[in-house]
């Protein structure tokens, strides 16, 4: 995928975030090309969360650049509401909003930020809530469905405003193990449609399946970066090897 | 039952008195009335949109790389907003509406009508309680919803409007239903500076006929009819808001109708679960 006739959607570059006097992250360099499906795996801790926050700016990074598209996101004159309407995210606590419905859930965004029409928005927002097969529900509030549902409507929600990224944070770990399959499968079609997406995920099946890239992050940085056949087969970092033998070994 | 009420001219006994009082007095108690219901929602809705005010300024990130002249200008307003909010809780209503009414003549030459002193005070009293429920209410909401705003894009004011204050709104209901009664009771505190609400009305009516106990027991009816009143309503308001616990999803079960509709026959989000647990079992 990473042919370099494409140029990268988001560029990280010598990314560093500090908690006070805790690194967390250590100057991280990574290319998103257009069509990647990165999955970014790690023990608790490794920073990987924190990276996919500082991409989104929802943590300010202390250093390093994020270049999307060409344009320096660090850069104090570039708006980030209109870079973040770009870069949609998904959470492990779905964080749908409390006071709407699933249907306007969907449409605020595009409202507010994008200034489509109502008219157009209820027609997107409906479009994205069939494919994840939330349509049923579009007026049942947030506390009336279930994790699962929660969480596809959340991927609705992110993908109405037809960003050019998507950014998954965990999104099955707060989810009862009866309900991982079915926001996976939503997202392995997107997959299949060719979206842009980072995942932060602890489902290494799914890693494996559908990643083009899987980045394994080691105390704030990135450890080892490979396709998933050499990561899951072959990983050369010993500490990857670790990781895994003991990831494998906790499934049991 | 009848026992008889020595009153100074009259003859009548206690009901008597009760009913002769409302058959002359009946206008003018609903009249007080009226005005203290006017008194206690306007001011209950002003006092709500300077809490709401005050709760916005309290919100306002600051972040290092703003520049210094937004800093210092949020500083100050702050100071400022701590200094009404002490002032106007730490003292009696009673006392404010004095110092409000008879200093704003004679200190800065306005001559208010009462009236509108009222609304005033009940304004500022409210929204210094307000303000300190607001920021609880804001407070209470939890992070992922900010973040969640943000990450599709909204401004902080945006954020703010439509996602984190309808919420909060909904938590410090409760308070602002506690301080809609509070004020229908407290504006009785405005007979001082000769505004015509219920206790005012009420005050007249015994010194005209000179009677006590009579009118005084009409008028605690009348308090007790309108914070009840209004206390219903608000819960009522609240259960509207909140809606059912669960989703009736007529005609369809709840396995997803329009899930299953491009998948294969037969195949439920239930079955989909259950395929992927296999695989994760099967990865080792």
């Amino acid at each position: 995928m990473n042919d370099n006739t494409k140029s990268a959607v988001i560029e990280v570059r010598h990314l560093v975030k500090n908690f006070g006097k805790v690194e967390v992250l250590k100057d991280i360099d990574f290319k998103t090309y257009p069509g990647d499906v990165i999955c970014v795996i790690g023990s608790s801790g490794s920073g990987k969360s924190t990276l996919l926050r500082c991409i989104n700016f929802l943590e300010t990074p202390t250093g390093g650049d994020i270049i999307f598209n060409g344009i320096n996101i660090m850069d104090r004159h570039t708006k980030v509401t209109d870079y973040r309407a770009k870069v949609g995210m998904v959470f492990q606590q779905f964080n749908l909003f409390n006071n709407m419905t699933v249907l306007q859930n969907c449409m605020t965004g595009q409202i507010k930020v994008l200034k489509r029409s109502k008219k157009e928005a209820e027609e997107t927002a409906m479009k994205y809530l069939t494919q994840v097969g939330m349509d049923p529900y579009i007026n049942a509030k947030p506390h009336q469905i279930s994790g699962g549902q929660k969480q596809r409507v959340a991927i609705a929600r992110a993908l109405a405003m037809e960003p050019e990224v998507l950014l998954f944070d965990e999104p099955t770990s707060a989810l009862d193990p009866e309900m991982v399959g079915e926001v996976l499968e939503v997202m392995r079609e997107l997959v299949q449609n060719g979206l842009t997406m980072i995942i932060v995920t602890h489902e290494m099946a799914f890693a494996r399946d559908v990643s083009t890239r899987v980045v394994f992050m080691d105390k704030g940085v990135i450890a080892e970066e490979d396709t998933p056949e050499i990561i899951f087969n072959n990983p050369t970092n010993p500490r990857t090897q670790e990781f895994l033998a003991r990831f494998m070994h906790d499934q049991d | 039952m009848n026992i008889p009420v020595i009153l100074a001219g009259t003859s009548k006994n206690f009901w008597e008195m009760v009913v002769y009082l409302i058959q002359v007095g009946g206008k003018d108690f609903l009249q007080g009335a009226g005005n203290t219901i006017l008194l206690a929602v306007v001011g209950t809705a002003i006092g709500c949109l300077i809490g709401f005010m005050v709760g916005i300024v309290q919100t306002i990130p600051i972040q290092p790389q703003d520049p210094l002249i937004k800093k210092i200008l949020l500083k100050i307003v702050r100071i400022f907003m701590s200094v009404y909010i002490e002032v106007f809780r730490g003292t009696p209503m009673i006392i404010q509406a004095v110092v409000i009414y008879y200093g704003s003549l004679a200190a800065f030459g306005i001559d208010m009508k009462a009236m509108l002193a009222g609304f005033v005070i009940i304004s500022i009293n409210t929204g210094a309680y307000m303000s300190e429920s607001v920021r609880g209410g804001i407070d209470s909401i939890d992070i992922g919803q900010t973040e969640a705003a943000k990450a599709i894009g909204m401004t902080h004011f945006q954020t703010m409007f439509s996602i984190v204050f309808p919420q909060a709104l909904r938590n410090i209901l409760p308070q602002i239903g506690n301080n809609l009664i509070i004020n229908i009771k407290d504006s009785s505190v405005l007979m001082i500076i000769s505004v015509t609400e219920l206790f005012y009305t009420t005050r007249t009516l015994a010194g005209t006929y000179y009677v006590t106990y009579e009118p005084y027991l009409i008028t605690c009816v009348i308090y007790l009819a309108m914070t009840f009143t209004c206390s219903r309503l608000l819960r009522w308001y609240e259960r509207k808001i909140d809606g059912p616990d669960s989703y009736n999803l007529a005609g369809t079960d709840t396995t997803g109708a329009a899930a299953q509709k491009k998948r294969p026959t037969g195949v439920t989000m239930q079955m989909i679960n259950r395929k992927y647990n296999e695989q994760r079992s099967a990865i080792r």
